[in-house]
């Protein structure tokens, strides 16, 4: 028998044990090493990013900031409670449009065709809808919506906002509940329609509140990133230094502030009392979102038990 | 369970309503999963028939000129497409090595799976964090953290066109750092997903042939897991090109062509971004236009990013 290893024991067989000077050992260590640092600096933005907003953004956060408005260029005090407020106008109308289309065309491809040309191009659309630039959307928007001034004559608009985040949010909550009927099992459904139910009720009773929680999930997900949003929303939902007037529902037909297009807005002005404001919206957008993202980690995290 | 097999179990028959809410809840999930495929169209329509008027007047040139000029009127977005594409590959070229060494070492079992869960959260957590925050944070933090380090390679590589003008600012280089922490996430998080599809069968008969830890992750486990992590690449390429705010915040928005990496530039998004709401005329038809480019340039990238996937994926 002959061993081609050039290292022996004294028995004269080949020495399996780690020789941890060989070339190719030290190559891997280092190389553990380089995937360490690596990941050490992938990791870093975050640290840096979530420890600035929260020191420069936290340490100004006080009720002023959460009840008053912004004040005009150059002037100092007040607070960000109209954008706050607006955050929320313009992503709950991108929910209430983006959710029901969503899941209803979700359950179109998971439910009644799964395999057919139509439901293929529809997947299709749906990742290549994904994949259009946020920005994209807006611009779309504005050439609809705004420009024609469909919505009662009125150019920038909540509303216009809220569709332009809807549409960045289609392609999430189709998926989400396209793959989560998916994982429903079938014995499910042939039980439900065994027993004499109909397609309608199957779907209603049986399988769409048994795939809730990843439904749920991937839509607090696409809400958070919604919320998060800038690009679709200057042109379409503009920016407003007042309060919106939701009482009358006049408000989501004008422009309206939102926290993301604050920062925007703020951050490139020369005043450092609004650079700050800038810092306090991030603190607070990143906590909603943070929130959000964390409640989905638990959604799923409930379902996985 | 198909629908034309209905008819064999039919006990009893089903009352008119009841087949009308059954057809009519089908017919509205069709007509609801429709509206993606109107909405595609209508965007690629609207943004089309928006830029006739600036593809008529301009043509091709529009794509290679590179004056901005709303005064004169006369438009062209060379140096927007030449930032695009710049930024976007150096993000890539700097975020691939990054990403991709962070999914392996948090899908290798190098240090406790505890802590590579908490690397991996926070890599996503990085995902969620807004790009206008980010934007923030590049113009108050990392710019001016970064400047002395660009000022020396100004002082010391002069003589190199990419490095040849002084930094002033905003620039290209902080928006291809910004765009590199807007990517990573979806390069690392989408090689770890391939990752750690790569069946164990094949790390264990590598490593009995007598492998090393690497030798075994470059020669077997990244070979397999190559189309998913091209795929990602490829989504995160995407994006790149289409990412708006944290770019437009911190790359100058300069429409004057240069070759310096230094100097202020511009991309398509952030052009968008910048003079969308103001513009008027010929303006927004140029800007539909350089819109309808940047469609063209992410898609183009999303469908070839299917293809690859399709074409690399090994079968074992």
């Amino acid at each position: 028998m002959s061993f081609t290893s050039s290292r022996r024991t004294t028995d004269g067989l080949p020495d399996l044990s780690y020789q941890p000077r060989a070339a190719r050992n030290i190559g891997s260590r280092f190389l553990t090493v380089v995937a360490a640092l690596f990941s050490g600096i992938a990791v870093l933005p975050l640290v840096l990013v979530l420890g600035y907003v929260l020191i420069k953004g936290g340490s100004t956060l006080g009720l002023n900031l959460l009840t008053e408005l912004p004040p005009p260029p150059g002037l100092e005090g007040g607070g960000i409670a109209n954008a706050i407020v607006g955050t929320l106008v313009v992503t709950l109308v991108a929910a209430l449009i983006a959710i029901p289309v969503g899941v209803g065309g979700g359950i179109f491809l998971a439910e009644y065709s799964r395999s057919g040309w139509f439901a293929q191009f529809i997947r299709f659309g749906t990742n290549v809808l994904s994949g259009v630039p946020s920005i994209i959307a807006g611009v779309f928007i504005y050439g609809t919506i705004v420009t024609s001034r469909v919505l009662f004559g009125n150019a920038y608009s909540a509303l216009a906002g809220g569709m332009a985040l809807a549409i960045l949010m289609l392609p999430t909550v189709i998926k989400t509940t396209d793959e989560g009927l998916k994982l429903v099992t079938d014995d499910l459904r042939r039980a439900a329609l065994g027993i004499g139910a109909s397609r309608f009720v199957m779907i209603a009773r049986i399988t769409l509140p048994t795939a809730f929680t990843p439904i749920a999930t991937g839509v607090v997900l696409s809400i958070a990133r919604a919320a998060g949003e800038t690009a679709p929303l200057i042109f379409t939902a503009l920016f407003s230094p007042y309060w919106s007037d939701l009482v009358s529902g006049d408000g989501l037909l004008a422009p309206i502030a939102s926290l993301s297009v604050l920062i925007y807005n703020f951050a490139i002005m020369p005043y450092e009392f609004h650079n700050q404001l800038a810092w306090s919206a991030s603190f607070v957008l990143v906590a909603m979102i943070l929130f959000l993202n964390l409640l989905s980690r638990w959604l799923g995290r409930f379902a996985s038990r | 369970m198909a629908p034309d097999q209905d008819h064999l179990y039919r006990l009893r028959n089903r009352p008119f309503a009841e087949k009308l809410v059954d057809l009519g809840f089908k017919n509205i999930t069709i007509a609801l999963a429709s509206v993606v495929a109107v909405v595609l169209f209508a965007i690629l329509i609207v943004v089309f028939q928006g830029s006739l008027e600036a593809m008529g007047r301009y043509g091709l040139e529009f794509l290679v000129t590179s004056n901005w000029n709303p005064v004169d009127d006369e438009y062209g977005a060379g140096a927007a497409i030449y930032g695009t594409l710049l930024t976007s590959l150096l993000s890539l070229i700097i975020a691939v090595p990054l990403g991709v060494g962070t999914a392996i070492f948090i899908t290798e079992n190098i240090i406790p799976k505890s802590i590579r869960n908490l690397l991996g959260l926070m890599v996503e957590l990085l995902a969620a964090i807004p790009s206008v925050v980010l934007g923030l944070w590049a113009i108050f933090v990392m710019e001016p953290f970064i400047r002395p380090a660009l000022e020396f390679l100004h002082t010391a590589f002069h003589w190199l066109p990419m490095f040849s003008t002084p930094p002033m600012g905003p620039g290209t280089i902080p928006a291809v750092l910004i765009l590199v922490v807007m990517i990573l996430p979806i390069i690392t998080a989408i090689s770890r997903d391939s990752l750690n599809q790569v069946p164990g069968k094949l790390r264990q008969a590598a490593y009995g042939v007598g492998t090393t830890r690497w030798g075994a992750i470059i020669n077997v486990i990244l070979p397999a897991a190559v189309s998913g992590i091209v795929g990602g690449v490829m989504l995160a390429l995407g994006r790149a090109m289409g990412e708006t705010m944290a770019v437009t915040m911190i790359i100058g928005n300069s429409n004057n062509f240069s070759f310096s990496l230094l100097a202020p530039g511009n991309t398509i998004a952030a052009m968008l971004a910048n003079q969308f709401g103001e513009a008027d005329g010929s303006q927004v038809s140029s800007l539909m236009y350089a819109a309808f480019v940047l469609i063209v340039l992410t898609l183009g990238v999303n469908v070839m990013a299917r293809w690859l996937v399709k074409r690399l994926s090994l079968k074992y």
